[in-house]
């Protein structure tokens, strides 16, 4: 399978395109607001912002139901925000309150979310590639028609972590929906300087799987990608692998002066970005205007505040309760 | 068939035993390792397997510790009850990311929603002329890892019944089982079962000291016993059973008993379960003791290849009653 063999696309409905414009506003606004809350010290620990990503995970979530699992990585605001965890748990669990998704002891990396099958949150660059597989291979054992998508960055494929678990869930046609967010740098390391073969979908590939390259700065690609491989692996055909190429508009963490990467370079990216193509493409099209953009800017505001009055007004764990959570509190199954 | 009715069997047959009983019990239960099908297992606890369940529940993996590990956290996550055989401890190590940052603390990095209902076996310890990259016993390693049940089945009994009571368990456990009690052959009840896994175990009642240990070393504390009984010294011997969480009443009941204890652990001495049980009864029964916590533990080496190098590295039953001797205050 390859890009090129795609149908042409057609034109986004209306309705379906300003709701992928929502999604990828309200991560964007959510975490200018968690880097405005980091800087007030109201947010601590390693805080990783998705912005510039955000098509990607906006994208693909189109292409899984309810019934489906999510892996990530500690880059995973997004992706929470994306899957449905609601914006008050997540940003309480920055905050470290126990109305956070993980009750305050995860933070940011380790947003987690059974309800939403939001397997995390996984802070082990490729840590989270065979837990994937493992998920996958549970509902291939159970005959479950669903897909596990794992997410993991450009840097993941050096770890031993990422080949053994693109060779098992090859060899055991696991559908897995491997998402590979290629934004060009493992923290400050960029892919030329890592690998000595830097054609990922030839990586990928080399396992007997499908893997195809996606413009990641353009969310109707990545839905279009992300829905082909989807409906691939979920009717049994194993798993398929998405390079999903796309740029970090902000620092690695907020501890990073960037001394790696060029200014300029940044800039083109973000003229790249993701949200103003899609609101361009549409306001083209005449399926966006002044007023709807103002009003779906005063939701996600609305949204945002109250995510924010939500991780105020949050309560601490009584500290009686650190031991909890180490073991199960029923035995027996 | 009677209550009373025991059967001639040996630790591998017994733990075959419970395997098969899993797979029977519970289509949840599968088992995924290296060479545990077709080959019939590393050390045959597997043999047979494949032919009664079938390439789906009796699964060869690649060499790929940590893929398979992670695999069967993610399949504990999605309802399945994996039971993953590693070949050796030693291996394990391939395996540390998955085991240490994923299966210990999803439970607690999640808040309690996500648990790991997960079952790994593996083999450890040395006697078998194995050398340095097959042969050590890391088990305190993983004992010291909270969110780990560690479970260590030295006889018959435990070998056939802890099994089932680990695949119970809503947490990861970890089932170190020692390579040269493959071939322990005994009786065991015909109805034998699940057992706990929670409590040390009295293996040898005795007033004069404690001898605390666990797995490989359980057979040369019995027999070290047997020699100090011919001395007029009744040695108490504790079998640990469970590393994690350590069972410390039944500890220190012993100790408070008889107020001496020498602590027998393959492992290096040095940052040890030994070092930590010393700790605990220093804390706990502090002024019930009548001489100091002595060890016995692997000399601090490689495990080297040649027999009577593996032999001198090794507790072995001359050294243990030595020990054993002199916190009685016998000069051997």
């Amino acid at each position: 399978m390859t890009a090129g063999s795609a149908a042409p696309r057609p034109p986004p409905d209306a309705a379906h395109a300003a709701a992928l414009l929502r999604e990828m506003l309200r991560i964007r606004r959510f975490e200018e607001k968690c880097a405005e809350l980091y800087s007030a010290a109201r947010i601590r620990g390693f805080l990783h912002l998705y912005i510039g990503e955000e098509a990607v995970a906006v994208g693909v979530m189109q292409a899984l139901g309810p019934e489906d699992a999510v892996v990530a990585t500690y880059r995973e605001h997004g992706h929470a925000l994306a899957r449905g965890v609601p914006a008050g748990p997540i940003l309480a669990e920055m905050y470290g309150k126990l109305e956070g998704c993980s009750r305050g002891r995860g933070g940011s990396m380790h947003l987690f979310s059974a309800k939403q099958r939001f397997y995390g949150g996984n802070a082990i660059v490729g840590g989270g590639l065979p837990v994937a597989v493992g998920l996958a291979l549970a509902d291939a054992m159970q005959r479950q028609p669903r897909v596990t998508a794992c997410f993991f960055g450009e840097g993941a494929v050096a770890e031993g972590e990422f080949h053994e678990s693109m060779n098992l869930a090859a060899l055991w046609s696991l559908p897995v929906l491997f998402c590979c967010e290629n934004n060009l740098y493992a923290m400050g390391t960029a892919l030329a300087l890592s690998e000595s073969e830097s054609d990922l979908c030839l990586k990928a590939a080399s396992y007997g799987m499908p893997a195809w390259p996606v413009d990641g700065m353009d969310v109707l690609a990545v839905e279009e990608a992300a829905r082909r491989a989807a409906l691939a692996v979920r009717s049994g055909g194993g798993p398929v692998f998405l390079e999903l190429r796309t740029y970090r508009f902000r620092a690695h963490s907020m501890f990073d002066p960037q001394l790696y990467r060029e200014k300029a370079e940044v800039e083109a990216w973000k003229q790249r970005d993701p949200i103003p193509a899609l609101e361009a493409a549409l306001r083209e099209q005449g399926l966006l205007g002044d007023a709807e953009l103002a009003r779906l800017e005063a939701e996600i505001g609305e949204e945002i505040a109250g995510a924010v009055a939500f991780a105020e007004a949050g309560t601490l764990e009584p500290v009686s309760e650190l031991e909890r959570f180490v073991y199960s509190e029923r035995r027996g199954a | 068939m009677s209550a009373e009715e025991r059967l001639r069997t040996t630790y591998r047959e017994a733990m075959r035993e419970a395997i098969r009983d899993a797979l029977r019990r519970d289509p949840r239960v599968f088992v995924m390792g290296e060479d545990v099908g077709r080959y019939g297992g590393c050390y045959a606890v597997t043999r047979g397997l494949l032919e009664e369940f079938g390439p789906e529940r009796i699964r060869d993996t690649p060499l790929s510790e940590s893929a398979f590990v992670g695999a069967g956290i993610g399949a504990a996550l999605g309802g399945m009850r994996p039971i993953v055989e590693i070949m050796t401890v030693n291996f394990s190590l391939l395996a540390l990311d998955q085991i240490v940052n994923n299966a210990a603390t999803l439970l607690h990095m999640s808040g309690g929603q996500l648990n790991v209902p997960l079952v790994i076996r593996m083999t450890t310890g040395a006697g078998r002329q194995l050398a340095a990259q097959h042969s050590h016993s890391l088990e305190g390693w993983y004992a010291h890892v909270p969110g780990l049940r560690i479970v260590a089945p030295a006889t018959l009994e435990d070998a056939r019944g802890m099994l089932w009571t680990a695949l119970e368990d809503p947490d990861p456990v970890l089932v170190f089982e020692h390579g040269t009690l493959y071939g322990m052959e005994g009786e065991l009840a015909a109805d034998a079962g699940p057992v706990d896994i929670d409590r040390a175990a009295i293996r040898r009642p005795g007033r004069d000291l404690s001898l605390v240990t666990y797995g490989g070393t359980l057979g040369k504390s019995l027999d070290a016993a047997a020699l100090l009984a011919s001395e007029g010294i009744e040695a108490e011997v504790l079998d640990l059973r469970t590393l994690r969480p350590l069972d410390s009443a039944t500890l220190l009941e012993s100790v408070t008993r008889t107020h001496r204890a020498v602590v027998v652990d393959e492992g290096w001495r040095s940052g040890s379960l030994s070092a930590e049980i010393s700790a605990r009864i220093m804390e706990g029964a502090f002024y019930e003791l009548d001489a100091p916590v002595a060890r016995v533990c692997s000399a601090e080496v490689p495990m080297p290849y040649a027999r009577h190098l593996e032999e001198a590295a090794l507790p072995q039953v001359a050294r243990i009653a030595e020990a054993a001797r002199a916190v009685v205050g016998v000069r051997g």
